[in-house]
């Protein structure tokens, strides 16, 4: 059982309010992921929830239970550091064994889920290494072991693969997903990611400045953003947003198109611009179009290889269907 | 061409370190030297050949008996320095691991205390001593040696404690660790080498400490330095029982020296965070 429930949950460091009072319920199994701009307190609210933090004000639920004043030891959660925090005076093996030894848990049990985080997590040669002699993804591995061997209620994860690199990053991922299949264990996953955050969440929420801005899965948050803020933040390239005279025409402060919902053609459009920069990447290539009136660049997204080169005449059509409009308060209409 | 020049510029480099290392080296040197010569020799002048006698060390040992100076040293230097572990490693703990605004600052007033000429205070605590009568006794001086030193200990040891990652022993609390078991079993090994290096260090320091070991000590307490000291004065010019005093004062304080280099210079690698 992993249910967690956050009430009015709020954080302040002196004066500085981090986190207003914020309400979440992450519901037992679930894979959240916290994602917004640095510095909009993910980490925290991660902190708070692992009890490595104490709250200003609110409470903490965990399965139903009071957990806001529970040490961290007690709310039998997992966490998973950025900088992996291996203790590196222990081999590997005595690194996974800490949780449970501390647990007080027999033996043979222990070796037994070494043995079986280690086969699961490809670690099985390296158990009487320190964590010094390990590669980067090695050393999360530990970590990711040291996490489960205890089978807790919850694993948090505070940007687990940003020290790793990109090809080793998409490996980890995966891996990590396959254990949320296998284990159905409530996780929380900070990232800055977007591929992570989209590939892995059942749920996202987005974050700024400590406000929940919207919370919803994947494609809720990709076909229909709350407001400008999460419209701008989640997608990648990001939303195109337009103010002014074209969002009046809609009836709207803003309206936003994705760039892969207009149509580029070197012919006919609704909008016309120029070629600025573009970005063959073989299976899609990027066009930022200049001199529209509309934004200062349109990212456009096409599928495929098209023939157009800087500073060729270009028109845009947006998919009439897929363009969000939002009220003077940035909310969606 | 080039390999050439930075050939001879190496040999250059080689030379010069030799010879600062061996200016720097020659006052010792040329104490031993004195120490295996005879008075007359000592005397004579300027010269690097001794005759290799021991009398020296045999006067020295007859006249004055070099154990006791050297158990004091050992009692001073050891038991001073254990004593500032106790109250600098809750100090410097505390400064490393909860800082407030205030930690740099009373940390500086602590090493500023360093900078004050031992002179100036010598008169009360002269005073106190006497009144006090710890005067010539190893637990005034042991206690003296422990506050004259704590400034560095703590210093030291904060720097190292400084360098355990705070996020490896927040990970050690969601282990399930109570504080108990967080020092026991993560922050204690962590921090050992650190408390190795300022305990040698400190030693050290306490050993050839000598401004207060002299004013504050006539046979009881004396240790080693005191006792380098006693050959100076009423004796006369003896410079060969003079060198070999001070070569039986130095001689222990280099083996500790010499064994503990690794730990001095400190081989610990942290290689968990990052
Ligand atoms: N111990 C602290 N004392 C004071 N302010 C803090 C402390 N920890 C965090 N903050 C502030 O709280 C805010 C949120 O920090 P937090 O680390 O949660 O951000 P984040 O969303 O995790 O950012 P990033 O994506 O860069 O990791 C920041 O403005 C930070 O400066
Ligand atoms: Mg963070």
């Amino acid at each position: 059982m992993g249910q967690i429930t956050l009430q009015g949950v709020a954080k302040r460091f002196g004066e500085v309010e981090v986190i207003p009072p914020l309400d979440l319920t992450i519901e037992d199994g679930e894979f959240v992921v916290f994602v917004g701009p640095s510095g909009c307190g993910k980490s925290t609210l991660l902190r708070l929830i692992a009890g490595l933090e104490d709250v200003s004000g609110g409470r903490i639920l965990i399965d139903g239970k009071d957990a806001t004043d529970a040490s961290p030891a007690k709310r039998g959660l997992a966490m998973v550091f950025q900088s992996y925090a291996l203790y590196p005076h222990m081999s590997v093996r005595k690194n996974i064994a800490f949780p449970m030894k501390m647990a007080g848990m027999p033996k043979p049990e222990q070796d037994r889920r070494i043995e079986a985080a280690a086969k699961a997590l490809n670690l099985t040669s390296y158990l009487d290494r320190r964590p010094g002699q390990l590669s980067g993804g090695q050393r999360q591995r530990v970590a990711i072991g040291r996490a489960i061997v205890r089978e807790p209620s919850a694993f948090l994860f505070d940007e687990p693969l940003s020290n790793l690199d990109a090809a080793l990053r998409v490996g980890m991922r995966l891996e990590i997903s396959e254990l949320h299949n296998r284990l159905k264990t409530t996780m929380i996953y900070v990232t800055h990611d977007q591929v992570e955050a989209m590939t892995m969440a059942d749920k996202i929420v987005v974050l700024q400045a400590g406000r929940i801005e919207q919370v919803g899965s994947p494609l809720d948050l990709y076909h229909a953003p709350k407001n400008v803020f999460v419209a701008g933040f989640i997608g990648s390239p990001r939303m195109n947003l337009f103010t002014g005279a074209v969002a009046a025409d809609y009836g709207a402060q803003t309206i936003g198109v994705r760039p892969e919902h207009i149509r580029i053609s070197a012919t006919t459009g609704k909008w016309q611009g120029r070629v600025g920069v573009s970005e063959h990447l073989g299976s899609d290539s990027f066009f930022y179009v200049e001199g529209t009136g509309l934004a200062e660049t349109v990212t456009v997204r096409s599928g495929g290889e098209v023939g157009l080169r800087h500073g060729d005449t270009v028109w845009l059509t947006p998919d009439e269907g897929k363009i969000h409009k939002f009220d003077t308060n940035g909310d969606r209409i | 061409m080039a390999r050439a020049v930075t050939r001879n510029a190496r040999i250059g480099w080689t030379i010069a370190a030799w010879a600062v290392a061996l200016l720097i080296f020659f006052p010792i040197l040329y104490t031993i030297i004195t120490s295996l010569k005879s008075e007359q020799e000592a005397i004579a002048g300027f010269d690097l050949i001794p005759s290799f006698t021991l009398e020296s060390y045999q006067t020295v040992q007859s006249q004055n008996n070099y154990w006791r100076p050297f158990m004091n040293s050992v009692i001073l230097s050891v038991g001073s320095t254990l004593l500032a572990l106790v109250v600098a490693i809750p100090a410097a703990w505390a400064m490393a691991f909860s800082p407030t605004k205030r930690t740099k600052d009373i940390l500086m007033w602590m090493l500023s205390t360093k900078m004050m000429p031992a002179v100036a205070v010598l008169v009360p605590i002269y005073l106190i001593f006497l009144r006090t009568g710890l005067m010539d006794t190893r637990i005034g001086l042991t206690i003296l040696l422990m506050l004259i030193n704590l400034p560095i200990v703590v210093w030291m040891l904060y720097t190292y404690f400084r360098e355990i990652p705070g996020e490896i022993l927040e990970a050690a609390r969601m282990d399930g660790a109570s504080l108990r078991d967080e020092i026991l079993y993560v922050l204690t090994p962590m921090a050992i080498p650190g408390i190795a290096s300022t305990l040698l260090l400190n030693i050290i320091l306490a050993w050839n400490e000598a401004f207060w070991t002299i004013q504050l000590t006539t046979t009881k307490a004396a240790p080693l330095s005191a006792f380098i000291a006693s050959f100076s004065s009423p004796q006369g010019l003896f410079w060969a029982k003079l060198s070999a005093a001070s070569v039986m004062a130095i001689a222990p304080i280099l083996v500790l020296g010499w064994f503990s280099q690794k730990q001095l210079v400190r081989g610990l690698t942290f290689g968990a965070v990052k």
